[in-house]
């Protein structure tokens, strides 16, 4: 089976967003970067575990600067076998990543690409869908589970109360949600081999902007918490009825 | 003219619908066009659709719609928004959602925003819309800035309001390609709203101490009508499904009110959280984090307040 798992790199979950002083930006500064956990700990586990069932190779892939080579060696690390990064400096759209990742896996005839749910950066959930569509592939998303019998698959995907099990034809495209995999720690020895496997730089394809981001903002921040007193709730639903209108 | 994808959730329009198409007629308010609805499959009440913002209705029916693909869906929707000169089109952000905005956006070449939670709004002569980034952490105005756009809208990000009147329900033909995909089991429990779509919201943390005393947290669901939820390692212990995972890496919600209880509150609890209107936090421990983000507290027992907060859910109710 040839398995190709796409991978984004976000900040570290605990990091607090700053703005920059004009609001136009994140202030990066400071901000440490991990593999977007669902790729990592769901998407990713799960081909390799498949690959371990059934044989073939599994492929790590991201769109982005030379600096998320750290991430892409995670991915070799934690087992992948190769790695491609698309060579791309400038923080670009979803539609431009789909677009990239989509030439890229044109004609290479993966079995199944693989994405995370969403990234818990921009948690936009459209590069997998995108991708898809741009390679007319089947794709499932939020898939909490995934059997494949030779080149057919069958995915469970979360829906709103409940679940939804699809039968369908490799190659496809599918994102993955918890419940898929477990994670993996990378051991030393993985570590090490890391540093040799291949990781192929590839020239990006033009594609035009279709969005862009003005400028951002923070929440509004909580006025101070009121307290209550343990002992009387029927103040607490008088409040949450009268005061906060919720109930 | 805005097009609004109007989802049938179970066979029937219910709030999911309501939401995109009052989020439709609000854009297509601000740009000064009609607002229309698109309808696949023949569920019955499109014409009440109208009272949500819809001036006609289009429906499209065909085989092929009967099971969930999302490919052949967005063929439907691309198509009928190319037939109706739609420039703006809206649909939920939720699993259905999901598995089509993207593939949309891609078949149009068109500019998206996935998971918005305001009106878009013109500013500096652009399109704009605001959505959450970094899990609630901030937002970010997004510019679109192709012809035709495609929008996602979070779920409880507008109140639905009554817009306009009875609509003309007009069918439309398209040819679609046949499912690649075949669903072969669609199970969704009754009674409780999901988790996504609630208002009302009470969550468990690992102060609960184990599955075998959750019912502190059921029962004040129940006496409200809400939905239960639960810190990560509560599902990761599977103490509760992990479907109920809120936070950073579950799921995002933004009911009107979340009642929880037994959670420290960590930055990514938080971060899924922290778009709820109102947050009561029930914790023994002063110093929880948690308090610093809520806008009711409780120090105290949890097993001494929830049956406490129940019974007077309970006396309010009558
Ligand atoms: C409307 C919009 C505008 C943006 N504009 C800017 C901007 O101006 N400045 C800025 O700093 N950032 C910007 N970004 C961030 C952007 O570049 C993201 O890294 C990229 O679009 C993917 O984030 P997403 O949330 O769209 O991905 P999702 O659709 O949520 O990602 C789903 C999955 O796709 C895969 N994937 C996503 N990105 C990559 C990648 N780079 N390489 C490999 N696989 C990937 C992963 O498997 C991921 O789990 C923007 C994002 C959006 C949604
Ligand atoms: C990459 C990453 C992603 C993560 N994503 C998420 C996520 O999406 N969602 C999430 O929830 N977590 C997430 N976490 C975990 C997060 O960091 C915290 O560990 C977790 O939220 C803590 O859960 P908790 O509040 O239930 O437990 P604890 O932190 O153990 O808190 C238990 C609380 O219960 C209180 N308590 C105990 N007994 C009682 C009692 N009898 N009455 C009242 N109060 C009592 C205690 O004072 C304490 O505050 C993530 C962590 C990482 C590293």
């Amino acid at each position: 089976m040839k398995l190709l798992v796409c991978v984004s790199k976000t900040p570290e979950t605990t990091t607090k967003i700053q703005l920059t002083a004009d609001g136009k930006d994140i202030d990066t500064s400071g901000v440490q970067y991990i593999m977007n956990p669902y790729d990592e700990w769901y998407a990713l586990v799960r081909a390799l575990e498949l690959k371990e069932a059934a044989g073939g190779t599994v492929t790590v892939l991201n769109v982005g600067p030379a600096d998320n080579d750290s991430i892409i060696r995670k991915g070799l690390a934690i087992g992948a076998d190769d790695a491609v990064r698309i060579d791309v400096t400038e923080e670009k759209d979803s539609l431009f990543t789909a677009r990239q990742i989509a030439e890229f896996a044109r004609g290479k005839d993966f079995d199944v690409i693989f994405f995370g749910k969403e990234t818990i950066s921009y948690n936009a959930s459209e590069v997998g869908a995108m991708v898809a569509e741009f390679l007319d592939l089947p794709y499932v998303g939020d898939a909490i589970k995934l059997e494949m019998e030779g080149s057919q698959a069958t995915v469970t995907r979360d829906i709103e109360g409940g679940e939804e099990v699809i039968e369908v034809t490799a190659p496809i495209a599918l994102s993955a949600a918890k419940g898929m995999a477990e994670q993996r720690i990378p051991n030393m020895r993985g570590i090490m081999m890391a540093k040799r496997k291949p990781l192929e730089v590839v020239t990006p394809v033009d594609y035009p902007d279709t969005t862009r981001i003005a400028s951002y903002s923070k929440p509004e921040e909580k006025g101070s918490v009121k307290l209550i007193d343990p002992e009387n709730m029927d103040e607490l639903v008088r409040l949450l009825h009268e005061e906060a209108k919720v109930i | 003219m805005v097009l609004a994808y109007a989802e049938a959730t179970n066979g029937e329009f219910k709030k999911v619908a309501h939401e995109i198409i009052n989020y439709a007629k609000k854009t297509a308010d601000v740009l000064g066009t009609e607002c229309h609805a698109l309808v696949l499959g023949d569920t019955p009440g499109a014409e009440d659709l109208g009272k949500y913002g819809a001036g006609t209705v289009h429906r499209v029916t065909s085989p092929h719609l009967e099971g969930f693909d999302a490919a052949v869906y967005t063929v439907a929707i691309a198509d009928a928004a190319k037939q109706l000169g739609a420039t703006v089109i809206i649909l939920p952000h939720n699993s259905t959602g999901k598995n089509i905005t993207g593939r949309l956006a891609a078949r149009l070449e068109a500019g998206s925003v996935a998971g918005a939670n305001a009106v878009p709004m013109m500013k500096d002569g652009y399109f704009t819309v605001t959505k959450p980034v970094f899990s609630g952490k901030a937002f970010a105005d997004v510019q679109l800035l192709t012809d035709v756009k495609v929008i996602s809208l979070a779920g409880n990000s507008i109140r639905i309001e009554e817009l306009g009147g009875d609509a003309t329900v007009e069918d439309l033909t398209l040819e679609l390609p046949a499912p690649k995909t075949k669903v072969v089991k669609h199970q969704v429990a009754t009674g409780r709203v999901p988790l996504p779509e609630a208002e009302l919201v009470v969550s468990g943390g690992r102060g609960v101490k184990g599955p075998e005393h959750w019912d502190v947290i059921t029962d004040l669901a129940d006496a409200l009508g809400a939905t239960t939820a639960c810190s990560r390692p509560v599902a990761d212990s599977d103490w509760r499904p992990h479907h109920e995972h809120v936070g950073q890496t579950g799921v995002a919600i933004r009911p009107n009110l979340y009642i929880a209880a037994g959670i420290s509150g960590a930055i990514q609890h938080l971060a899924g959280v922290n778009n709820s209107k109102t947050i009561v936090v029930i914790n023994k421990d002063p110093e929880a984090p948690f308090f610093k983000a809520a806008d009711y507290g409780v120090v105290g027992d949890l097993f001494e307040v929830l049956p406490r907060l129940t019974e007077a859910v309970k006396k309010f109710k009558g």
